[in-house]
């Protein structure tokens, strides 16, 4: 706005000032993780276990009471007031510096763990030694960088999990949604791998919650290998990752569409749901960022597919006499596969893919032409030119640590909560391509009640442009969506609601809305 | 190439230019002198709350207008001149036209107070407004109290957007209950006990009498009917818009209140067209009022005017009435007709139900006689707009609406649902025995 900002109150005003009870939160939380710090310094309080909990404990609280403060005197409803005035929330000097900070962070964390006190052989010293007696008492295990991430991952999103369930308290979607997503982390993330791995010590670290592609290193010699020699559980574990790829989330993503995991399972939509919550509005909504999002997320699949294809390739044999699996009848194997699902989508719904049609062709025969590619031009061990494993390196590099870590976290005060599962997850885009394709779940518009206000559009943390077509009085059937229900919630008409329906009528365009002439929606209406 | 001319870039006017566009080559102009873009004005108190930047509320990207070859054009019309066809912007330009459509929305109504304009008094229509209002009152040290006259929906928006800042607000209401003229008495109260709780100074059956000026010509106090001056610094008049039209004076165009139209939506000139807002129905439409000042009127006289204008006669016909709001944190929908005590038709009987402590409630209206069922209001619960425009054109009876209510619910998965209550509650006061039907997809639908 054009008004001169006569006010010298560095505290600054409603709504962005503090009130009491907030100033007293951010302080305890802040000893909590100064603790921590310090840690980092290698100063030695003595006893982990007592400073551990102290250090969490006043975390937790501090968020806790903060929501507290910052919601217990207003009145139930949506609780947006001054999120662009507010330094945090509108890429202000304290987004930047806490982008910053995250980044750094996981830059640290991914590739100089020595700095966080991780000792290779040897007694752990700094912020991880501060977390060994809780990586004992879980797995009996010395704590590494990434329990010390795990846990820290854990209360984030238990500590702002209390904070939007309170910031929604009139929403019981909202509620059981988060409640889902801090019990998910809690117990398939952070504490069942751990237990599993202190009753059987050779079963891979395994969190059942994710899936192939997400967990792409999951079919690596080393982990198939782990798994079969763990017995019978660690056979059913793998069994259960082929299915859960095949048949259980497309069976529940029929039914729910992709949400029943991007927003009440996984664990990167779970950070992006709670602490993420205050930068969801920050996405990019152009068409531009769209045209980008479609194609990254999409050569990322490609990518993923064609890695995992060829780590498995790699170490299959050439004698069907050894071992039923070899390596040509992997390649035709997944051939099959591809082009089943191809000619699935070719044949009964290419009306609905239109443009995306192409791209969808040119993907699938990238991957077969690398396919035959890999079956006449390569040696042992490698795909062409490069070995396997580098290729499986630069993945796990590039799209396992720069892009979900270091952009996808430590971006969010910048480019939003959800760029990671915008652009970067292979998981997300196949779901979304059987959300759109294949699914009951449709965000409903409601007839020709939109205002345009675009509330909904700015919420949401996918970018989508949500009100391109509530004001077309369309439903929403977007890939991408992961069924937050935010844009719902802060729809000032009470326009728009997720739900699980038929799929006849769900794609429903529209130029003239209910409310008219019905001959005049007639005539234009039909196409 | 046919040159189409709108002056105003609100939801009417641009309505018409999209549609135009789809239907035809023809060259479209709009002239604005308020903003370079269109945006969604129900959304400019949300800038001021901070929920999103102003760019936020334009629906479309700046490419868009260009790519649809629609003409953008940044001036104020001064005038209108019938007999040359062009209009005069304040420039000194003129932009010649074969067809022209006024759609110029509406202003704040000020009713002859002493002191409506001094410094510190606005209304809440226009962005200036919203850039006014900034001014006037950007925190709550600037602006110890606010006064608000005239207790409709934009009233009550300016007395949310200011309580976002923590500045305390009066609210006066010319009425003995909010807004009852429209709502029936059990809601209208609901509606004030939400705003009290929103610590807001509701004063009803309350006029303004004067607005007292400081030294600077700045108000600083504003006297009630009932003898009492109230200190503010900044006085909100929200007391009903009226059409922005006073451009047209010695245009030669029929003007009531508005711009007279006939069901065409064409004026008394030829090629002349009025729609939105401003636009004035020589005869009323059903229950409509002449000139309707709503956001979805305004986007179906859009619609129907670009087909006329694309050669295919279309006269505007809307169908049945609908509109929605929000009272700080309630929601409101309606679907047909319920009137207020005040205006009830001596037919229309009606059904409430109020939840025993959460704010939310219906009210149904009914036919005396034939149960037939003529429309509902509903406060915190969700509607589906689409069934309820189904049953009333299929001219269904209360008992049929409540026996398929669970069918209309929309409000969001896993909420709590009210059905059985509010069927009980009917069954109870009207002795009948209706049984919920259970939700049918293929009902709501219309699947066979």
């Amino acid at each position: 706005m054009s008004g001169i900002d006569k006010s010298m109150s560095l505290a600054g005003e409603p709504p962005k000032a503090l009130n009491g009870g907030q100033k007293a939160s951010v302080l305890t939380g802040m000893v909590g993780l100064g603790i921590m710090v310090l840690q980092l310094f290698n100063l030695h309080f003595g006893n982990n276990t007592l400073w551990l909990s102290i250090s969490l404990l006043l975390i937790l609280l501090g968020v806790a009471w903060f929501s507290y403060a910052s919601y217990e005197h207003k009145q139930e409803g949506i609780k947006n007031d001054g999120v662009w005035f507010k330094s945090i929330s509108s890429r202000g000097i304290l987004g930047w510096m806490t982008g910053i900070t995250l980044t750094g962070f996981y830059i640290v964390l991914y590739f100089y763990p020595e700095y966080l006190g991780l000792v290779q052989d040897g007694d752990n010293r700094g912020l991880i030694a501060l977390f060994d007696p809780l990586s004992k008492a879980l797995s009996g295990n010395p704590a590494s960088q990434w329990f010390v991430y795990g846990t820290l991952y854990t209360l984030a999103i238990l500590a702002f999990g209390i904070k939007f369930m309170w910031k929604y308290r009139h929403s019981s979607y909202q509620r059981i949604r988060t409640l889902s997503v801090m019990f998910f982390q809690t117990a398939f993330a952070f504490i069942i791998p751990e237990i599993m791995a202190r009753l059987n010590g050779d079963l891979p670290y395994y969190d059942l919650k994710n899936m192939w592609p997400l967990n792409y290193y999951n079919f690596e010699r080393y982990r198939v290998n782990g798994f079969i020699e763990a017995g019978d559980i660690g056979l059913a574990m793998l069994i259960f990752g082929v299915l859960s790829i095949f048949v259980i989330s497309p069976i529940l993503t029929y039914r729910f569409g992709k949400r029943w995991y991007c927003s009440w399972v996984c664990g990167c939509g779970g950070l992006a749901e709670t602490v993420g919550d205050p930068f969801r509005h920050l996405s990019d909504k152009s068409k531009f960022a769209w045209k980008v999002e479609r194609w990254v997320v999409h050569s990322v699949v490609v990518f993923v597919t064609l890695m995992t294809t060829a780590v498995i390739y790699s170490y299959l044999g050439n004698d069907s006499s050894k071992y039923w699996l070899t390596k040509t009848s992997f390649l035709v194997g997944v051939a099959v596969i591809l082009t089943a699902v191809f000619a699935w989508a070719m044949l009964f719904k290419r009306d609905q893919l239109q443009k995306d049609a192409q791209y969808g062709a040119i993907g699938y025969f990238v991957i077969i032409a690398v396919f035959l590619g890999m079956h006449f031009f390569s040696g042992e061990g490698n795909i062409f030119l490069f070995k396997s494993s580098t290729l499986r390196t630069s993945y796990s590099f590039l799209i396992g640590s720069i892009f979900s870590g270091v952009i996808g976290t430590g971006f969010y005060p910048i480019f939003g909560s959800r760029v990671w599962c915008r652009f970067g997850c292979p998981m997300a885009a196949i779901l979304g391509f059987q959300q759109r394709l294949f699914s009951k779940f449709r965000i409903t518009t409601n007839g020709g009640q939109c205002i345009s206000c675009g509330n909904c559009s700015t919420y949401c943390e996918m970018g989508i442009d949500v009100r391109a077509y509530a004001q077309k009085g369309e439903n929403i059937v977007r890939s991408s969506c992961v069924g937050c229900g935010i844009c719902s919630a802060v729809c000032p008409r009470g326009v728009l609601k997720l739900e699980n329906g038929p799929q006849e009528g769900r794609i429903n365009s529209k130029d003239v809305l209910l409310g008219n002439d019905v001959d005049l929606m007639e005539l234009v209406n039909k196409k | 190439m046919q040159h189409i001319v709108i002056i105003g870039n609100g939801i009417s006017g641009v309505t018409l230019a999209r549609h135009i566009r789809k239907l035809s080559d023809k060259n479209i102009t709009i002239i604005s002198a308020e903003s370079e873009y269109f945006f969604s004005r129900t959304a400019l108190m949300y800038v001021y709350m901070g929920h999103m930047k102003f760019e936020h509320t334009q629906p479309y990207e700046n490419h868009f207008w260009k790519k649809n070859r629609i003409g953008l054009v940044h001036g104020y019309v001064k005038q209108v001149n019938a007999k040359n066809k062009n209009v005069l912007l304040s420039d000194g330009k003129t932009i010649t036209y074969d067809s022209l459509v006024i759609a110029t929305g509406s202003k704040p109504n000020k009713f002859g107070w002493p002191g409506q304009d001094l410094e510190g008094v606005q209304g809440l229509y226009s962005k200036q407004d919203l850039e006014k209002l900034e001014q006037n009152a950007p925190n709550k040290d600037q602006c110890k109290r606010a006064v608000i006259v005239g207790g409709g929906l934009i009233g009550i928006e300016m007395a949310e957007m200011l309580r976002s800042r923590d500045i305390p607000v009066t609210f006066l209401v010319r009425e003995t209950s909010f807004w009852n003229g429209v709502l029936p008495k059990g809601e209208s109260a609901m509606i004030n006990e939400h705003i009290k709780e929103h610590h807001i100074d509701l004063r009803l059956d309350t006029n303004l009498k004067e607005i007292l000026p400081d030294e600077n010509g700045r108000a600083k106090a504003v006297v009630t009917d009932k003898g009492e001056t109230i200190k503010c610094d900044v006085v909100g008049l929200t007391a009903g818009v009226t059409p922005n039209i006073d451009f047209l004076k010695d245009s030669g165009i029929e003007l009531g209140k508005g711009v007279k139209v006939d069901r065409l939506l064409e004026t008394n000139i030829k090629d002349i067209y009025a729609i939105g807002d401003c636009a004035e129905q020589q005869e009323p439409i059903g229950n409509r009022r002449p000139v309707e000042a709503v956001w979805y009127t305004g986007r179906m006289m859009g619609e129907a005017l670009a087909q006329t204008l694309c050669g295919n006669p279309m006269e505007y016909n809307p169908g049945h009435w609908f509109n929605s709001a929000k009272f700080l944190d309630i929601e409101y929908q309606t679907y047909g007709w319920v009137f207020s005590e005040r205006t009830k038709k001596d037919y229309e009987s009606h059904f409430h139900w109020r939840h025993p402590k959460e704010k939310i409630s219906i009210t149904i209206a009914f036919h005396k006689e034939t149960n037939l069922f003529l429309g509902i209001n509903n406060f915190g619960i969700r509607l589906r707009h689409e069934l309820f425009d189904r049953w009333l054109n299929e001219k269904r009876t209360i008992q049929y609406v409540l026996e398929h209510f669970k069918d209309a619910n929309f409000d969001p998965e896993l909420y709590d649902t009210y059905e059985d209550d509010i069927i009980s509650k009917y069954n109870a006061d009207f002795n009948q025995n209706i049984r919920p039907k259970n939700k049918s997809w293929k009902r709501i639908l219309n699947l066979h």
